[in-house]
C-alpha cells in the first residue's frame, strides 16, 4: 500500500524566544515491510538541521534556531510503501536487546490493576503470543477509542481508571500489561491510515510492540484492536510514549507556548 | 568491636613495636607532644575553613556548611605495597573501561553469560538513551575513584568502584599542602611521592581524549553551581588546571557543536569535565525538567564533537549490584585473575544469599544497591535491635535492592582523639586516570577515617575525617638532606595495557 | 571571560554600591530628622523612600511613615528588594558565583557586610541605627580598597562598571527628589534655604568638606547642584560616574578588542555632559534633565548587557 503522510506541527510562543533546540523523531526507516519512498522535513524559518540516531536506533533530526522567534512550523511530508506480514517486524534496526524493554518507566510503571486485568483475560494455555493477542482485544473492548490529543503526562495506571483512551494511552496500558506477563514491550510512534477520507487528526498515532522468543517483535494496536499491517507507518520506538515523542524541545525565553498538530494520512492513487 | 585490627603503623595485633619500615614515623609520633599535634591539626583546619573547603550536609539547612575534620597523623604506603596495589588498580580500571565499551556496544559479556542480562538491562544505571554511542578514543571512565579497605599488610579489598564523578581529590591535594607546611620534618624522613602534579595530569588526560582532529582543545569544568556541596572542589580543579568553570547556562549547543558564551562571543568547547549527574546533562534526552542541563549536549556527543568526562552511562560500571560480579568482569576482559579482590558479597536477590543474610543480620553490613554516602546502610554489629528489625522487613519486601557484606576488621591508623592518639578505622580512595594513551594511578589518594571509636563508617556526612596518604618512593636512602627540598620529584606510575587490550583496542 | 561571570561581577558592583548608597541615605536622613535643630519629621522619611523609589512598596505595608519603620524597611526588611539586606544578599550571591575570581579580601568585605544583618530583627535605637549604617559604610570602604588591590583586569573592571552605572543612577535620583521637595514650584532659587536639608544631600554623597573646598559662597543650592552634576572631581557626581563608565569600557574594549553600542552611548553621554552648564540645566528644568539622565542610564545598562552577552 502506498501511504502519504502530511504532519504539521506548529508552536506559538507568547513571548519571543531567544533560542530553540529541538530533537525531532520524525523520520521513518526502512524495514522489510516498510519502504520510505520519499520523506522531507521543512521548517518555516532559518534553522540548522543535523541528522543522527538516538540510543534506541531511531533516526533523529536536531533542530537549532536562533531567536528572537515567536513561533515555528514543522512540516513533515512523505510517502511510504507498506506490505503485509502479520504484525511481525522484520529487518528493523535494533540497538538494544529485548530484555531492556521489561523495564518500567514513570508512565509505564508496574500497576496492580492492569496486571490483574491481564491475568484475568488470559489463560496459561494460550501461550505467550495468544495471551498478548487476548490483552490487545480486551483493552480495545474495555475502552472507548478517543481520537483526540492525549493529555500530557497521563501514565498507564491513571489512564486505566478512565472510560476512554487515546492511542497513546491504549499503547502504554498494553505495554504495562505485556510486561506484567513477562513479555518485553515497547512504544511505537507513527501514523495510521483510517478509513475515513481526508481525515485530519490532532495527533500522530501510537501503538505497541511486544517481543516473543522465536518470532521477534510483534506489533499490537489496542486502539484498533488489531495487529498493525499495511495501514501503519512505523517511525520511532522507546520504552514509553515520551521516549518516542516526535518532538523533544527546549527553548530559552519567558512565557508559554501553544501547540497545534495536524496529521493527514491518505492512500495514494485513490 | 571485639575484633583486633591490623594497624598500618603499629603493625599486627599483639605487636609491641612499630612496623620496622616506619620506625621514623613511630618516633615522630612518640616524640611530638600531643598538644603540638593538636595545634598543627587546628592550624590546618583553620586554613581549610578560610579557603572555604566546606561541604553541605543533607538534611540540614543550607547554612550548615562544615569542614571535614583533618587528622595530622598520615597513613603510609610502603613502596612495594603501592606497586602491587597499582597493578591491581590499573587492571581494574582497564576492565571498567572495557566493560563500558562492551555493554553499550556489542554486549559480548552478556552473550557469553558472564553477567545475567536482566541485571544490566533492568538496571536504571544502564542508559539505553546512549546505547550505540561511543566516546572519543573509546575512553569512558577517565577518572575513577576506587574505594579500598585493608585488613592486613597485603590484604586489600575493593569496597566500591566510583566511575561516575568521584570527588575528594581536592582533599588529597589540600591535605598534602597542609602536611608540607605543618610537618616538614616528615618529608625529610621519608621520600614521599608528589601528588601536586594531579591537575596537570588531569588536564593532560582531558586533552588526550579531545575529539579527533582538534589540535588545541578547549577544556572546561561543568558545575551545577555554587549551591552544590562539592562546589569548592569544582572551582579548585578549574583554577588549578587553568580552565573555565562553567554552568549549564554558559553552554549552548548549535549545529551539534558545544560553545560557551563569553563576553567576546562564542568559544567552541571540546572537552567537558562534568560534575553533574547523567540525569541533568541534557533535558532533551534525560530528565526533561532539568534546568541544569545543556539541550543538545548528547547530540553533540553522539556526533563525536565533544568529549564528556566521565562518559554518560558509566553508572552501570559502579553499581553495587554489578560490583559483586567485578572479579568475573575483570577476568573476562583482562584474561587473567583479578588482582584486587572484592569484599565477599551476598546478593540478596539470590534466595540462598538472602537467607544467610537474614540469619546473620547482627554480623553483616547491608547496603542499598543504589545508595551512596553511607545512607540506607545497616552496620549489624553496632545497630540497635529496632534498626535490625527495620532492615529485616525491608529486605524481605525488596531483596533485590540490597547486598550484604561481612564486617571486616578494617585496618587502623593512630588518630588524634580526645584522650590522645588512638587507633581508628580507615579506608582509602586512590584516583586513577585514563586517557587515550593508557591508565595511570596517582601516587596518593584520600584516606578517610572513622573518628568515632569502633566505628566503621568513614563517610564525611556521617562523622568521618581525612588524613594525608603518603606513598613512599623506591629508594628511601637517597632522601634529600635537611634543609633541601621537602618533596621528592617524580610521581605517577603509568602502565600501558599490560597483556590486555586497552580500551582503544576493544572496538 | 564567561558572560555569566562578567554579569555576576557587574551586578555585584551594582548591588554593593546600592547598599552603600542606601546606608548613606539613611544616615543622612537620621541626622536631618533626629539630630538637627528643627526635626524634619515625616517629610524627611518620605523623601528617603522617594529617592529609593520604594514609597509605594512602603505604603503597601500599611505602616505610617516614621523614623523607626522606614529605617527598618530600608535596612532590614528582606521582603522587598530595596533594602540594604537584600542588596547585600544579592551582592553576596553574585560574589559566591564568581568566588574564585575575587581575592579573599574582597570576598571577606562582602561577607562581613552581609553578616552584619544576621539575626537582626529590629533597627534599635537611633545610635544603633547609626552604628549599623556606619558598619555597612566601613565594609564598603574595605571592599573598595580590596578592589583596588586586585589585579587590574576584566574582573575588577566589570565590578567598577557596575558601580559606576549604579552610582550615576543613585546620585541622579537623590538630586531629583531632594530638589523637588526643597523647591516646590514657584519658589525661587536663592531664596531662604533650609540649610539642614541641603547639608543632607552633601552628606549622602560624602561631599560636605569637598563642597567647602570648592565653593566659597557658603551653602547655595545652585552650587550644590553644580557639584553633584558637573564636577568630575567629586567621585559620586554624575560627571565622575559618567567618566568612569567611559574609562572602564575603554579598558574592556582594549582587552577584548571589541567596541560596541555601550562604548558609543557612554562616550556620547560623557561629551554631552562635558558641555553642560549646571546653570542652564536649572533654568531649563532640572527635573526633566535628571529624568532623561536616569532613562539614558537604564538604556546604557541594557546596552552593556547586550554588548557583553550577559545571560
Amino acid at each position: 500500500m502506498r501511504l502519504s503522510v502530511d504532519h504539521r506541527t506548529i508552536y506559538r510562543f507568547t513571548e519571543p524566544q531567544s533560542r530553540l533546540v529541538q530533537m525531532l523523531r520524525m523520520t521513518p526507516q526502512n524495514t522489510h515491510d516498510q519502504t520510505v519512498a520519499q520523506w522531507r522535513i521543512d521548517i518555516d524559518c532559518d534553522a540548522r538541521l543535523r541528522q543522527g540516531r538516538d540510543g534506541f536506533g531511531n533516526a533523529i533530526t536536531m533542530l537549532y534556531i536562533d531567536g528572537p522567534i515567536d513561533g515555528i512550523e514543522i512540516d513533515v511530508t512523505g510517502e511510504v510503501l507498506t506490505s503485509h506480514s502479520d504484525g511481525v517486524v522484520h529487518g528493523a534496526y535494533e540497538v538494544l536487546p529485548p530484555a531492556l524493554f521489561l523495564r518500567p518507566t514513570e508512565t509505564t510503571a508496574q500497576d496492580k490493576a492492569i496486571a490483574d486485568f491481564a491475568a484475568r483475560v488470559t489463560t496459561p494455555a494460550q501461550g505467550r503470543i495468544g495471551a498478548l493477542h487476548r490483552v490487545n482485544e480486551a483493552l480495545h473492548e474495555r475502552f472507548t477509542a478517543n481520537p483526540g490529543r492525549p493529555e500530557p503526562n497521563l501514565g498507564a495506571a491513571a489512564a486505566f481508571r478512565l472510560d476512554s483512551a487515546t492511542s497513546r494511552d491504549f499503547a502504554q496500558m498494553f505495554i504495562v500489561a505485556a510486561r506484567s506477563l513477562g513479555a518485553p514491550a515497547r512504544y511505537v510512534s507513527g501514523y495510521l491510515l483510517t478509513e475515513r477520507e481526508d481525515d485530519h487528526r490532532p495527533t500522530p498515532h501510537g501503538w505497541a510492540e511486544a517481543h516473543v522468543d522465536g518470532l521477534g517483535w510483534i506489533g499490537f494496536d489496542p486502539f484498533t484492536g488489531d495487529c498493525p499491517e499495511e495501514h501503519h507507518v512505523r517511525v520511532a520506538v522507546a520504552l514509553d510514549a515520551a521516549g518516542a515523542a516526535p518532538v523533544a524541545g527546549s527553548r530559552l525565553g519567558e512565557g508559554g507556548e501553544r501547540l497545534e498538530v495536524d496529521v493527514v494520512v491518505s492512500r495514494d492513487g485513490q | 568491636m571485639g575484633k583486633q585490627a591490623f594497624d598500618e603503623i603499629m603493625g599486627a595485633p599483639g605487636d609491641t613495636r612499630v612496623r620496622p619500615e616506619l620506625a621514623a614515623l613511630g618516633r615522630w609520633i612518640e616524640e611530638t607532644p600531643d598538644a603540638e599535634l593538636r595545634r598543627r591539626q587546628q592550624a590546618a583546619e583553620t586554613t581549610f575553613r578560610q579557603l572555604g573547603i566546606t561541604f553541605a550536609v543533607y538534611g540540614e539547612n543550607e547554612a550548615a556548611e562544615r569542614i571535614i575534620p583533618f587528622d595530622i597523623v598520615p597513613r603510609v604506603f610502603l613502596h612495594d605495597e603501592w606497586t602491587r596495589l597499582s597493578e591491581g588498580l590499573v587492571q581494574r580500571v582497564e576492565a571498567i573501561n572495557a566493560f563500558l565499551e562492551d555493554i553499550y556496544g556489542e554486549r559480548r559479556i552478556l552473550k557469553e553469560g558472564i553477567l545475567p542480562e536482566d541485571l544490566v538491562m533492568g538496571n536504571a544505571q544502564f542508559r539505553p538513551e546512549i546505547a550505540g554511542m561511543r566516546p572519543p578514543h573509546g575512553v569512558w571512565a577517565h577518572i575513577c575513584g576506587i574505594d579500598l579497605v585493608r585488613t592486613g599488610p597485603d590484604d586489600f579489598f575493593v569496597l566500591e568502584d566510583n566511575a561516575r564523578t568521584p570527588s575528594g581529590v581536592s582533599y588529597m591535594l589540600e591535605n598534602r599542602e597542609a602536611m608540607l607546611r605543618l610537618c616538614p620534618e616528615l618529608f625529610r624522613e621519608f621520600r614521599v611521592a608528589a601528588v601536586d602534579s594531579y591537575p596537570d595530569r588531569l588536564l593532560e588526560t582531558m586533552k588526550s581524549v579531545a575529539p579527533h582532529g582538534v589540535s588545541a582543545p578547549t577544556c572546561v569544568v561543568l558545575t551545577p553551581g555554587h549551591y552544590n556541596s562539592a562546589y569548592y572542589e569544582h572551582s579548585f580543579l578549574a583554577d588549578t588546571m587553568g580552565v573555565e568553570l562553567v554552568e549549564a547556562a554558559d553552554l549552548v549547543v548549535d549545529d551539534d557543536v558545544v560553545w560557551m558564551r563569553t563576553i567576546a562571543g562564542r568559544v567552541k568547547v571540546d572537552v567537558i569535565y562534568r560534575r553533574i549527574d547523567d540525569d541533568y546533562l541534557d533535558p532533551l534526552v534525560f530528565r526533561p525538567d532539568s534546568a541544569l542541563g545543556v539541550p543538545g549536549l548528547i547530540a553533540a556527543y553522539a556526533a563525536g564533537n565533544v568529549a564528556i568526562i566521565n562518559a554518560p552511562g558509566n553508572g552501570i560500571a559502579d553499581d553495587k549490584a554489578i560490583y559483586s560480579y567485578m572479579p568475573d568482569i575483570v577476568k573476562f576482559y583482562s584474561g587473567g585473575e583479578c588482582k584486587l579482590p572484592n569484599v565477599e558479597t551476598w546478593r540478596c536477590r539470590e534466595p540462598q544469599a538472602l537467607k544467610y543474610v537474614l540469619d546473620n543480620l547482627e554480623d553483616v553490613v547491608v547496603k542499598l544497591v543504589d545508595g551512596s554516602g553511607g545512607y540506607g546502610m545497616l552496620v549489624g554489629p553496632t545497630a540497635t535491635k529496632q534498626e535490625i528489625e527495620d532492615f529485616r522487613a525491608a529486605l524481605i519486601a525488596e531483596p533485590h535492592r540490597y547486598i550484604a557484606q561481612p564486617t571486616l576488621a578494617l585496618s587502623t591508623v593512630p588518630t588524634m582523639a580526645e584522650s590522645g592518639l588512638c587507633p581508628r578505622h580507615v579506608d582509602f580512595r586512590p584516583f586513577v586516570l585514563t586517557g587515550s594513551k593508557g591508565v595511570q594511578v596517582v601516587p596518593g589518594g584520600l584516606t578517610r577515617v572513622a573518628l568515632k571509636q569502633g566505628s566503621l563508617v568513614v563517610n564525611s556526612s556521617q562523622g568521618g575525617g581525612t588524613k594525608d596518604s603518603f606513598v613512599l618512593m623506591a629508594d628511601q636512602s637517597q632522601r634529600m638532606g635537611a634543609g633541601g627540598m621537602t618533596q621528592a620529584l617524580g610521581g605517577m606510575t603509568q602502565t600501558l595495557g599490560e597483556g590486555m587490550p586497552g580500551p582503544e583496542a576493544q572496538s | 571571560m564567561l558572560s555569566r561571570t562578567a554579569s555576576s561581577l557587574y551586578w555585584l558592583g551594582r548591588y554593593f554600591e546600592r547598599a552603600d548608597f542606601i546606608a548613606r541615605l539613611v544616615e543622612a536622613t537620621v541626622r536631618l530628622d533626629v539630630l538637627s535643630s528643627q526635626p524634619a519629621g515625616e517629610a524627611a522619611w518620605a523623601s528617603a523612600l522617594a529617592v529609593t523609589e520604594t514609597d509605594e512598596a512602603f505604603a503597601k505595608t500599611g505602616v505610617p511613615v516614621g523614623q523607626r519603620d522606614v529605617v527598618r524597611f530600608l535596612t532590614l526588611d528582606a521582603s522587598h528588594p530595596g533594602s540594604i539586606v537584600r542588596c547585600l544578599d544579592m551582592a553576596r550571591n553574585n560574589a559566591k558565583a564568581v568566588r574564585t575570581a575575587l581575592t579573599r579580601e574582597s570576598w571577606t568585605a562582602i561577607n562581613r557586610a552581609w553578616l552584619l544583618f544576621e539575626n537582626r530583627a529590629t533597627p534599635g535605637s537611633t545610635t544603633a541605627q547609626l552604628n549599623l549604617v556606619e558598619a555597612v559604610k566601613t565594609e564598603s570602604r574595605g571592599f573598595e580598597g580590596a578592589i583596588h588591590r586586585m589585579l587590574r583586569n576584566q574582573t575588577t573592571w566589570f565590578i567598577r562598571l557596575g558601580q559606576a552605572v549604579e552610582r550615576a543612577d543613585n546620585t541622579a535620583r537623590l538630586l531629583d527628589v531632594k530638589y523637588h521637595i526643597l523647591l516646590p514650584e514657584g519658589q525661587k532659587l536663592g531664596g531662604a534655604i533650609d540649610r539642614d536639608q541641603w547639608t543632607t544631600i552633601l552628606q549622602t554623597v560624602s561631599a560636605v568638606t569637598a563642597y567647602r573646598w570648592m565653593y566659597n559662597d557658603g551653602l547655595r543650592p545652585a552650587d550644590v547642584i553644580d557639584l553633584l552634576l558637573a564636577r568630575a572631581e567629586l567621585p559620586r557626581s554624575l560627571a565622575a560616574s559618567v567618566e568612569e563608565t567611559v574609562d572602564v569600557l575603554n579598558l574592556l574594549a582594549k582587552r577584548t578588542g571589541q567596541h560596541g553600542e555601550a562604548d558609543r552611548m557612554a562616550r556620547l553621554r560623557a561629551s554631552r555632559l562635558g558641555r553642560t552648564r549646571s546653570g542652564e540645566v536649572i533654568a531649563s528644568g532640572l527635573h526633566q534633565y535628571l529624568q532623561a539622565f536616569i532613562q539614558e542610564n537604564a538604556l546604557l545598562h541594557g546596552a552593556i548587557g547586550r554588548q557583553f552577552k550577559f545571560l
